[in-house]
């Protein structure tokens, strides 16, 4: 067989994205026919920057999500090796690939070990998405269990707080990394303790959150609190320790390391923003009204201060997800933490960009999809932004 | 403004104390000690061996104590062995007077920066010249990135939502989505790679460590450049749109002065107090970028000693790199809080 003309190359990935296409076009009729009941989310297709950032983001993710989850828009396995395939440049006809009823083309080419350089870069969103969300997430309960009281209460334990925040702020990521992810430290349980540590956050807010709203109807409140907590323990004795009692949840351990380290990167940024917000709000009046009512201090906090904080937090949210993504792609630019094989795109960009001067197209696409999904974010972000100014 | 700066100088202190006691602590935990001596010694070392390795090397100390020696707060530690004495002052085994006419301090305060088993070589020699090299990537990063980010800024921000403004805008969000390991690879495939066919540039930067050409160390610098430049770019647009819409802006239109003389005279000075201070705070990304830059184009520097110290496990070089770097971040955010403050006249210190 011949190799396939560009023309054709573009046609046939087009193609292999359509889930994801139709998914595209679901989303944006769905939004775009009740964006008047939708709120922030709604308002955010009245400008073009926002729409434009939304799909990018949500190409990304759906790709994750059908490429790696379902296994829908992969050509090729991204481990498996085709001999004669080693750099070959996009196009090329994979041998005997009608008997052995595989994808007859590697559509960008294969990598220097023969292996689909396209199915990698799929499977490489869905490496991101699994991480990146909730890495964030959990950088955000961190800092919002933290920032609120520190703002709200001040005094010592802002300066406390402050103190530590800034003190993992003045350290040079990458050193933090290097620090953190090597398998000596591993191996003395570091990392271990940090994620039983820094895991216990979003239980306690999430506690101190319902409690707080139904402190006067007992019943729900216990409801609610003890739902919070059996879930709550299992999945962190599952996540954090490996030790679920069911033996339903684990986590890889390299995963988790990798996982620590971003979230601890990342919430003592959370913290500041938190903290400077909630300084601003406490001064407003409602703030003083429900003082006056007599509602307790995590009330006031989580009820009153935290939703009228939601505008700065959901843009810092959507940014915030970017720089993890970019985060991640450092880790495995230096190969650290993920397994030398892992599709994630900083592993695949860190050997590609070995042979860079003669072969271009292992390198390129992880790097382009990178770069599109954070401009995506950071562009979803800005349109967030002036959308919730507007009013 | 005196006591303000002398309370930041002792918080200063007392984090780069915190600092750099977290990373003395990781790098002697003692699966990377064992590691050390293995790779000294050799790799079949039995446990004990490995002990008496740390021993006579006075690794078994409590962790502050060696935390104090290291630093020279502490008199250095000395273990008799069976031919001699051996110290952290002196060099090998030694007589018991060529150990008493040693110092007795010698640590970080002393100048004693320790020896690299990577380079085999003096730590305080190794990171002087590295930091050399780097001092002089960063020199020409400045040189490109603040000026094009404050140009950039300001003309965005001098027509809020005009068509420049949409433009620039688009181009600055771009750079800051596009990390350092992405967009070197791109501006590599395309200006350097013989597969386009441009080479324009050369893809390594090795050769810049000794003689500095715009061909093989323009784009190093554009890299690192370009990530920092959009940040900057959108602080400056920020804090100019702001200026514009003043009230004595709207005077001086009013009054009939030029448009230009009303950006360049009246609204420039005071949108630049806030990149001033994202500008110094850009330092500690800079060096994220440094480390990813001189890995990506080869060029040893600073960032590149960084990940060979970090990855060999060579750990009196990777603390003296450590001190140097929380010292560079630290010093760079004082000189943005009080640069802040004294630009800014309506902030005041107590």
């Amino acid at each position: 067989m011949d190799p396939l003309g560009w023309g054709e190359i573009i046609t046939r990935i087009l193609t292999q994205f359509t889930p994801v296409w139709i998914a595209l076009v679901v989303t944006f009729a769905l939004s775009l026919t009740y964006k008047r009941r939708l709120g922030l989310y709604g308002k955010l297709f009245d400008s073009v920057i926002g729409m434009t950032g939304f799909a990018l983001v949500m190409f990304w993710v759906y790709t994750g999500i059908f490429g790696g989850a379902f296994g829908w828009i992969v050509t090729h396995d991204t481990l498996s090796q085709i001999s004669g395939l080693k750099n070959k440049v996009p196009g090329t006809p994979v041998p005997d690939a009608a008997a052995q009823g595989l994808y007859p083309y590697y559509l960008m080419g294969g990598d220097n070990l023969a292996r689909d350089v396209f199915s990698r870069m799929v499977v490489g969103a869905w490496e991101v998405m699994k991480i990146a969300p909730f890495a964030t997430l959990f950088a955000f309960m961190v800092g919002i269990t933290l920032g609120l009281p520190a703002g709200y209460y001040g005094g010592k334990l802002d300066t406390f707080l402050s103190f530590l925040a800034n003190l993992i702020l003045a350290f040079p990521v990458i050193l933090l990394f290097y620090l953190l992810v090597t398998p000596e430290i591993v191996l003395t349980g570091i990392p271990v303790y940090m994620a039983g540590v820094l895991f216990l956050f979003p239980i306690i807010f999430l506690t101190i959150l319902f409690n707080s709203r139904f402190f006067t109807q007992p019943s729900k409140r216990n409801l609610y609190v003890a739902l919070t907590l059996v879930i709550g323990v299992w999945v962190y004795l599952g996540i954090a320790w490996d030790a679920d009692p069911l033996g339903l949840i684990s986590f890889p351990p390299n995963l988790l390391v990798v996982f620590v380290a971003v979230v601890f990167v990342n919430s003592p940024t959370v913290f500041r923003i938190v903290r400077g917000l909630a300084m601003d709000i406490k001064t407003r009046d409602y703030v003083a009204a429900a003082q006056t009512r007599g509602e307790g201090p995590w009330y006031i906090m989580l009820w009153e201060i935290l939703p009228n904080a939601r505008g700065p937090l959901i843009v810092d949210f959507c940014l915030r997800i970017g720089y993890t993504t970019i985060l991640l792609g450092t880790l495995g630019f230096f190969g650290l933490g993920l397994s030398p094989e892992s599709p994630d795109w900083g592993s695949t960009i860190n050997e590609g960009r070995k042979l860079l001067s003669i072969y271009l197209h292992p390198a390129l696409p992880p790097a382009m999809a990178l770069l599109s999904l954070v401009l995506g974010l950071n562009l979803l972000a800005d349109g967030l932004r002036e959308e919730s100014l507007r009013d | 403004m005196g006591l303000f700066i002398l309370r930041r100088l002792g918080i200063m202190i007392l984090t780069a104390l915190c600092l750099t006691f977290i990373v003395f602590f990781m790098t002697n935990l003692y699966p990377n000690l064992e590691k050390l001596a293995k790779t000294q010694g050799n790799f079949r070392m039995s446990d004990a061996e490995v002990a008496s390795y740390l021993g006579r090397n006075g690794y078994l100390d409590p962790l502050p104590v060696k935390y104090g020696q290291w630093l020279g707060v502490l008199p250095g530690w000395t273990v008799k062995v069976d031919d001699g004495m051996r110290g952290r002052c002196v060099e090998g085994t030694v007589a018991p007077e060529a150990l008493a006419a040693a110092p007795r301090f010698c640590g970080i305060l002393q100048g004693d920066w320790g020896f690299s088993t990577v380079f085999k070589d003096e730590v305080s020699g190794i990171i002087a010249t590295r930091l050399g090299l780097t001092g002089k990537l960063m020199f020409w990063v400045m040189v490109l990135m603040v000026p094009s980010a404050l140009l950039v800024g300001v003309l965005a921000g001098m027509r809020e939502g005009s068509r420049t403004d949409r433009a620039l805008s688009t181009f600055a969000i771009t750079t800051t989505a596009t990390p350092e390991y992405v967009s070197g690879v791109i501006l590599i495939a395309v200006f350097a790679s013989s597969a386009v066919g441009l080479k324009w540039f050369n893809g390594t930067a090795t050769s810049a460590m000794e003689d500095a050409t715009f061909n093989n160390f323009f784009l190093p610098v554009l890299t690192i450049a370009l990530y920092g430049m959009g940040y900057i770019a959108r602080m400056t647009r920020a804090s100019m749109a702001e200026v514009m819409t003043a009230q004595y802006i709207r005077t001086a239109r009013l009054k009939g002065v030029k448009f230009s003389d009303i950006v360049m005279k009246h609204a420039l000075r005071n949108a630049l107090i806030a990149p001033f201070t994202v500008i110094m705070l850009q330092f500690p990304w800079l060096l994220n970028g440094v480390v990813i830059v001189e890995t990506l184009f080869n060029y040893k520097g600073f960032g590149w000693v960084l990940v060979q110290a970090a990855g060999n496990n060579d750990i009196e070089l990777l603390l003296g790199v450590s001190v140097v770097s929380v010292i560079v971040v630290l010093v760079t955010q004082l000189i943005s809080d009080v640069g802040y403050v004294y630009l800014n006249p309506r902030i005041s210190v107590t």
